[in-house]
This record gives C-alpha cells, structure tokens and sequence, in this order.
C-alpha cells in the first residue's frame, strides 16, 4: 500500500485508468496516512467516510469508462473553500462550526473532475499569514526539519495544511489560494509545486474572501505535470464571479513539451535583496544556469516599482479584508457572543471570533479606508499597483517569463518570527509583485540549503501565459531533479 | 413661488434638495437573483448573496442598469458610459455584508433636469445632480419581541435608483410637486411602480432656511419620508423649527433628523459628529459598468412618450390648458383615458372637463381610482355626445352621471330607461308655458310691472313640469317672448 503514496498525480492517475489500482485502494492508503501523520495537523476537518464513497463512485466510473480528469484522485481541500455539508472554517474561530449549503466553483468542478476529499486542510486564519501560525486550529508541522535537528518548522502559509499535506504523502495533492503568495511560499518551504494562475483564472465564488482583488485559487502537487492536470480541473469562466476570466482552458498538461529552446528568461535586477541567503543566491544563478542550458536566452530586465510593492500590498489586501470580514458579525452564522445590545455583540463577537492577526489587518485596512487618510494610503497603494503592472507589461517586450527566487529564506522555526509581524511579512517580497499584478506565478522545488530544506525558484509569466510558464517549469524542474525528502513522511 | 416664514426678525427662504429612492422594477435583485415581490414572508425571498454567505459574490442584474439608463434619459441627464459600484461600509444587523454596495464617486448617470407643475399653471425647472445604482439593506422588525429585535432580508438586495436634486426647491408646494413628477416619470417608463405606501419610494430631504438674498443655512436631512403628505408635514415643520432656532440666537447642527408624524416634530437621529466614516472604495468584486452607445440608444428608443411631451401635445391639439393638460398627464392610463373619451365626445375640452371635475370628484369621494372607475372612458364620450346633440341638458347630464358611476350603464340607456330625453319640441313647451302664464295672474303682472328677476321663477315652473327635460334655452325664449311680448 505504501508504493501508492509514492505514485505521483499524474501516475496514479494513468494507473486507476490502467485498472492496476483502485480509486478505493488509492484513497484508503492515503487516509492511513492522514491519520499517520495527524501529529502535523494538516487537516482542520477529516471526511473519510466522504473519501471512501467517492472512491468507490470513482471506480465504477472507470468501470463504465467515464473517468474524469481527475479521477479517484484523493486530494485535501483547503478550508478556505466553502463545501456542502463539510465544516468549512477559514482556520477561525468565527466560523468554528459552520457548515455551509453551498460547494464553492473549484471544489465542485474538481469533484466533476472525478477527485476524491480527504478533508479540509489548515490554513492561517482567513488566509491572513506565512506560517500557518495564525490559525485558531493550531499551526502546521513542516514534514521537513533541518538536518540533524528535531526543532518544528513552519510549512509556510497561508496554505501551509495543503502544503505538509502534500509533503507527507497525506493527500497526492491539494488545493491552494494565494493573494500574495500564500500557495507559492508553502510550496517553496515543503519542496513542492505551487501555482498561482492568472487572476480570473478560477473562480472565487464559494472560497471565503480575504482581499477579492487578489484571491486566487491554484494547485499544489509534487510534480509541475500535476500541477498542469490539476489546474485544468480546477479552472473555467463562471458566471457567478464577475470577475472570472471568460476564456477557454487550455489542455495544460499539453504544454509540458520540455522545449524552452529560444525563449527568453527576465532576470530582474530587483529582487535581489539585502541580506538573501547565499544558499538562494546560488540556485537562482543556478536556476540561470539551466535555463540556458536548455536553450533559453536570459536577459537583464528591470521592475523598478518591485520595493513597493510589499508596501502596496499591505495596504490593498487589508483595506479590501476590513470589508470582507464585516460579514462575520455574528447576526446569521458562525459564532456569536452575546452583550447587551447590538454593538456590543459585535465587539463580543468579533473580538473572541478573530485572532490578534485578522483583528491586526483589520484595524490596519479600516485606518488606511478612513476618511482623510483614503487618498494618502489607499487610493496611492493603488496608482503604484498600477506602476507595478506597468513595470511587467514593460518587461514582456524584452522577455517572455521572469524567473526570481520564491522567498527570501527556507523554512523557520515555529517559534521564530511570530512576535514580528513585518518580519514575517518580508516572506513575501518576491511573490506580492505579481500577485498585484494578477500574473501567473509558479513554484518548482529547485534545491535545498545548507540545512537540507527545500528551496523554490519561481516563474512569472504575463496574463493567460499559464502555458508558458509550465513548459518552463518542467524544464526547471527536470534540470534541478529535486530528490529530497521530508523527515516526517507517511509510509 | 417660494414658501416664505415670517419671522420676528424679518422673512426667511427655504432652501431645499431631495434624494429619491426609488425601487427599480425587476424581478430579481440587483445583484442575486432572488424574487423581488412585496409581501412575501419574511427571509422568504432571500439568496445566499443577500444573507452575505462567505465566499458569495455579487453579480450585476443588466436588467437594473438598463431600469437606471432609462430613467436618466428620462430625466433629460447625462450617461455615463462607466461608472463604478463602490462600498459603502457600516455595520447594522439588517445590512448582511457589513457593506452596502453603491456607486459613489462614479454614477451611472449625471446631471439633469425636470420640469415641475405648479398650481398656479406655471413650470420650473429643478436640477438633478446624479442618478446612482445601489443595493437596499434588509428591515430590523423590533416589535415582534420584548427583548430582541427580529431581521427580515427579502428587501435585502432589492435594485434601487438614488435620484440627487440639485438644492433647487423653495417650498413644500415645489418638493411635492417634484416628487409627484418624479413619481409620474418612472411609472411612465416602467423602472419603477411608484408605489409609497409600500416602499417602492421614499424621500430624503435636505434643508435649511436663509434669509433672502444671504448665502445657504446649514441643513439638516430628514430620513425617509414615504408619502406626499409626510414630505409636506415635515418641510413645514421642520423649516419654521431652523427660523425658531436660529431667531433664539441658536445655531442648527447639521444633522440627520426623524418626521415622527404622530407627533409633529422632527428630532435628531445622529449629528455630523457621529455620522458614519463609510470608507467607500471602489467593490473588488465587480468590475468597472461600460456602457455601449448601442445599448444607451436602445434605452432612448424604448422610452414612451413622457410626461411633458404629453402635455405640451395636449395644449397644442387639444387646447386644453398648462394646469388641465398636467393633471391629465400626471399617469399615463388618466392620459389614455382621457385621449379616448376626447375622440369619442368629439370635444376635447368638455371631455377634460368632466373628467377632472365630475369624474376625480366621484372617484375621490368613493376612496378609488381611474383604475375602478365604473364610467368607462367611451362612455363619458357618449354623454358629452348627448348634451352636445341636445339630447339632454347639461343638468340632466350630472343626473346621469350619478346613475352611470352607480351601475356602469351606457348614459343612453339610462337616458332612454328614465326618459330623460329633452324636450326640444317647441310646440309642446309653449303649451305648458302658455298654461303657467295663464295660471299665475300675480306674477305676470307683477314681472310687468318691473320684477324681471321672476323670470327665473317661471323657468323653475316649466322645469319643475317637465321634470327638468325641457330644453333650457327653449324655455327662456318663449317665456321671455311672452312675458315681455
């Protein structure tokens, strides 16, 4: 049973269609694994009971020759999709409980897609985080530790469940959602795939808002050809999100043809930051490297608003919160603390209901929306965000995709950088930049450091560029042949 | 003409903007697709969106723009080919989102105008500032519970227009008359019922006091004022209020202030000091509304013939006057109604006539309206016919009209029924005119003798033998010829 978990999407897949294994055998290894691995606490909610019985539909569907993209596929959900009849929680302790009506678009078209839930995956409270610290649910237990230490590390966050879910062998690959780099960070810390599709790409209709403007779903898996099927599941123009992208979906596995020859790699001068590791220095003239191996051209390009960007963007994504998370008011759902009238409900509420995080870009977005402070903070973090997508459109006439390290640093200790928050905030210096600008940005595993954890490199391709940017990917990660594996893993 | 307040130290002007709410008719919201009916069950017209479930997005109804497209153009206003749905933030149990979703710095529509009728038969012309988009909140039921107040969401969402006047209005007379042409507007056009009394529009009023010639008094909004007679209360109220403030030596406070018509005041809601800080920014869940020029010409091309049109065509083919025409105009069915009896009667003015006189008096006091009127339009035509043809008298003809309001008959049956026809036949007049001169000796002589005022007396005789058929000028001339002969 154990070999199952070793097996790739993309494997498993080509094996439940070959009959070899069954959709059920499948699913049961990898609940034993969930449970094997609970002590990392992946999974806010677990639905094996769901599992088993989509597995079993998944095979009488291979049975009638009726298989879906994603067939018999057990994957984790991150608990900031909305699911019928699942507890779906944001990783707060407001929504502790809720069980909505309703499947959100990219769950439901997964589950069209023929894959099977786990469960709900940890996350930081309403995606708000790097670390997965926030979460009322506990933080997530990186399945990698440094070499010849036990110290806990961080998956990364906000989609750190889905993250060392996928890392432990505890789901073959889980959904993500990243707003400024929440599926590309985690995938960064655990040796992953992470990727980031161009806003509109999949639908947020059903995923629990955090800053609407930048909310985007995405694939976490092993391999960049797992990233490739399973973002072709979950993508497509709905109707319901006003905001989707009203074009077809490429067959994207199809684009992995592993011929980069002739394309041309940006290399912005920008994101090389004070103080980045030698460990990310060298694998990003590493990674150049193998661009060029492969018949690439690079090219020096320049992103020049890049240092505002971290700026820019905890300006827009906590303004946009403070409105998002008004619903929770404890009026129709969720948790409500009593007082004795109206508005001190709200505050009973909201104060037990957030934690120090949330309440934190809450107060910070509601400052930066007041009334004399709109046009100083809000409306000029929006004219740089439209600097800062000015800048890569400039950059395409030079390039076809960028390639920059994925965060500053690997994996920290749980206990690190709670206490400083911008601290933790710099985490995403290297993926908000595009996140701002609605790209598609993608995470290959591409080496470890000198403590033997896992380090990404990242491809940034223009809008709708999804196809270039995996056929670079493959290439990245067949050159970087990422083999390591993490210390606390389901057999 | 403007309301003036005598004061102790002198007059004052009123000065006066109003903001109009006006539900658009759809039959979904304006960004979910729930119904939009009036008098469902309480939560019982409410989507996923309209209770703000996590994750639910807005999206727009077109059917809502293009209500608020035509209505701009109904207003003579510019349309803005795009424009933006911002959030206006604030929290209250009835408002599910935590946000109200509006446009703000960027309306559908801009600047307009419309011609208000005055009872004195003249027009004025009052701006309209902006015409915006925005979402209705739910309803907080606090009488349902002694302790807890009870939320119904169906009006949740619900599609209204925010009409912005310009502070263009001067006394309650002008804001009547600017919500009842508003009102006629958008019932012509059909994006909104019109309908107060169930919500469908509802006044905001901005207003303050100054005396003449000085520059605009700080003003106070009256919230919600949801009839005609409510609007006019309140201004008057409210106005003689700021000039008693102010004569005292006081200053007002601008504020947001409650009508409470039981009691006939006005009192604060919430000063300027606690207003909310609503924090709009443009909704990262809809995208920017482009309008094309093709779908605004469509708009154009679909609205009727509008109130002022109408009327002007009225005093131009049917020579009715500035007042008649409006009050004829005033809803498009009375307009129809009144086209059709004109063409029937064969005289537009005496079908104007006694419509707006004998037929709104009857219908207003039987507590209806046109709409259950018993008289159908074809039949009042009919009766002017008979009066004109000399059928019967214009007397005879009110009469008539009792009985046709009471049963709905055609005037000729009951004309025919009753016997009512004239009596136009000289011969047979002169007859009973002879008898009366030959029975009342006293009289005669006494009218002979000067007392020409007795005609009427003899008149009365010949009437009160025919019961009321003999034709009137008939009987006048023979009596007269006689007598004085």
């Amino acid at each position: 049973m154990s070999d199952m978990l070793t097996l790739t999407l993309a494997e498993a897949r080509d094996k439940l269609r070959a009959k070899e294994i069954t959709a059920v055998e499948l699913t049961d290894a990898y609940l034993n694994a969930m449970e094997q691995t609970r002590d990392l606490n992946c999974y806010i909610t677990e639905t094996p009971e769901k599992a088993r019985a989509m597995a079993k539909a998944s095979d009488e569907r291979i049975a009638a020759g009726k298989a879906g993209a994603m067939e018999g596929l057990p994957i984790g959900m991150k608990d900031l999709f909305c699911t019928n009849g699942v507890q779906s929680t944001a990783g707060s302790h407001i929504l502790e409980g809720f069980t909505p009506t309703y499947e959100s678009t990219v769950s439901q078209n997964l589950w069209d897609a023929g894959a099977v839930m786990l469960g709900k995956t940890n996350l930081d409270e309403f995606a708000m985080g790097s670390s997965n610290l926030t979460s009322y649910y506990g933080g997530v237990k990186n399945p990698y530790t440094k070499a010849g230490s036990n110290q806990s590390l961080v998956p990364g966050g906000s989609s750190g469940g889905s993250a060392a879910a996928v890392a432990a062998h505890a789901a073959i690959a889980a959904t993500g959602t990243d707003t400024g780099g929440s599926i590309r960070q985690p995938a960064a810390f655990a040796g992953l795939v992470g990727f980031k599709p161009t806003y509109g790409r999949c639908s947020r209709w059903g995923i629990v808002a955090f800053a609407s403007s930048l909310d985007q779903a995405g694939p976490m898996t092993r391999t960049v050809r797992d990233s490739a099927i399973m973002l072709g599941a979950m993508a497509g123009f709905d109707a319901k999100d006003s905001t989707s992208l009203d074009v077809a979906v490429p067959d994207f596995e199809a684009a992995l043809t592993g011929d980069i020859r002739g394309m041309k790699i940006g290399i912005p001068k920008e994101y090389r930051v004070e103080n980045m590791p030698a460990d990310i220095e060298a694998l990003w003239k590493q990674g150049i490297e193998w661009m060029k191996d492969a018949g690439a051209e690079v090219v020096d390009v320049t992103l020049p608003h890049t240092k505002y960007a971290l700026p820019t963007y905890y300006i827009v994504a906590p303004a946009e919160a403070s409105s998002n998370l008004a619903r929770y008011d404890g009026v129709r759902f969720g948790l409500r603390v009593e007082g004795k009238d109206l508005n001190e409900m709200y505050e009973n509420t909201r104060a037990a209901g957030f934690g120090a995080e949330v309440r934190r870009r809450v107060l910070i977005g509601t400052y930066v929306l007041s009334a004399g402070y709109y046009d100083a903070y809000y409306l000029k973090a929006q004219k740089v965000r439209t600097k800062i997508a000015q800048d890569f459109k400039n950059a395409w006439g030079q390039c076809d995709l960028l390639l920059t390290p994925t965060t500053p640093s690997a994996a920290f200790a749980m206990d690190e950088k709670i206490d400083d928050p911008v601290a933790m905030y710099l985490n995403d210096v290297f993926t908000v930049p595009a996140s701002l600008a609605g790209l598609p940005g993608i995470s290959v595993p591409a080496g470890v450091d000198k403590d033997g954890l896992p380090l990404g490199l990242q491809l940034i391709g223009p809008a709708m560029g999804e196809e270039a940017v995996l056929r670079a990917a493959g290439v990245l990660e067949t050159a970087a042949g990422f083999s390591a594996k993490p210390a606390l893993m389901a057999a | 003409m403007g309301d003036i307040i005598k004061g102790e130290t002198g007059d004052w002007e009123i000065v006066m903007g109003l903001e109009v709410h006006a539900q658009i008719t759809s039959k979904s919201k304006l960004f979910s697709g729930a119904a939009t009916n009036f008098g469902g069950d309480p939560n019982e017209q409410v989507s996923l969106v309209d209770a703000a479930m996590p994750g639910m997005l807005p999206v727009l109804n077109a059917e809502c723009v293009r209500q608020g497209v035509r209505t701009g153009l109904a207003l003579k206003a510019q349309i803005n080919k795009r424009s933006v749905f911002a959030r206006k933030n604030y929290f209250y149990a009835d408002l599910p989102q935590g946000y109200q979703i509006s446009q703000y710095e960027e309306p559908v529509v801009g600047e307009g105008e419309v011609q208000i009728d005055l009872a004195d038969g003249t027009s004025k012309s009052i701006g309209i500032e902006r015409l915006h988009l925005e979402q209705d909140a739910g309803k907080s039921l606090h009488d349902q519970h002694p302790s807890k107040s009870y939320i119904d969401l169906n009006r949740s969402g619900v599609a209204l227009m925010e009409i912005v006047s310009k502070p263009d209005m001067r006394s309650a007379d002008e804001a009547t008359a600017y919500v009842n042409k508003l009102r006629s507007i958008v019932r012509y056009i059909g994006s909104c019922d019109g309908n107060m009394a169930e919500g469908s529009m509802r006044a905001d009023v901005n207003i303050s006091v100054r005396k003449a010639g000085e520059p605009m008094g700080t003003r106070t909004e009256l919230k919600n004022l949801n009839s005609v007679r409510f609007i006019r209360q309140a201004i008057e109220i409210e106005a003689k209020r700021q000039v008693k403030v102010i004569e005292g030596g006081g200053e007002i406070t601008q504020e947001t202030r409650l009508f409470d018509p039981t009691k006939g005041e006005t009192r604060s809601m919430r000063s300027k000091e606690d207003a909310h800080d609503y924090r709009y920014f443009p909704d990262p869940d809809l995208l920017p509304l482009e309008l094309e020029d093709a779908f605004i010409d469509e708009c154009l091309k679909s609205l009727p013939e509008l109130p002022d049109e109408k009327k002007a065509r009225f005093m131009a083919d049917y020579g009715l006057g500035a007042y008649d025409a409006g009050v004829l105009v005033a809803d498009q069915e009375t307009a129809a109604y009144f086209e059709e009896a004109a063409k029937a009667a064969g005289d537009a003015k005496l079908a104007a006539n006694w419509i707006t006189v004998e037929l709104f008096g009857r219908l207003n006091k039987a507590g209806t309206d046109l709409g259950d009127s018993p008289i159908s339009a074809k039949q009042i035509g009919e009766l002017i016919g008979l009066i004109k043809d000399d059928t019967i008298s214009g007397k005879i003809a009110k009469d008539v009209f009792d009985e046709m309001f009471e049963t709905s008959k055609d005037p000729g049956v009951i004309v025919e029924e009753k016997g009512l026809k004239q009596i136009t036949d000289t011969g047979a007049i002169e007859s009973i005119v002879d008898d009366i001169i030959a029975n009342n000796e006293g009289q005669v002589s006494a009218y002979r003798g000067g007392k020409t005022g007795l005609l009427g007396w003899f008149v009365g005789q010949v009437m009160k033998q025919t019961q009321g058929k003999a034709n009137p000028g008939v009987v006048n001339k023979l009596l007269k010829d006689k007598l004085d002969g």
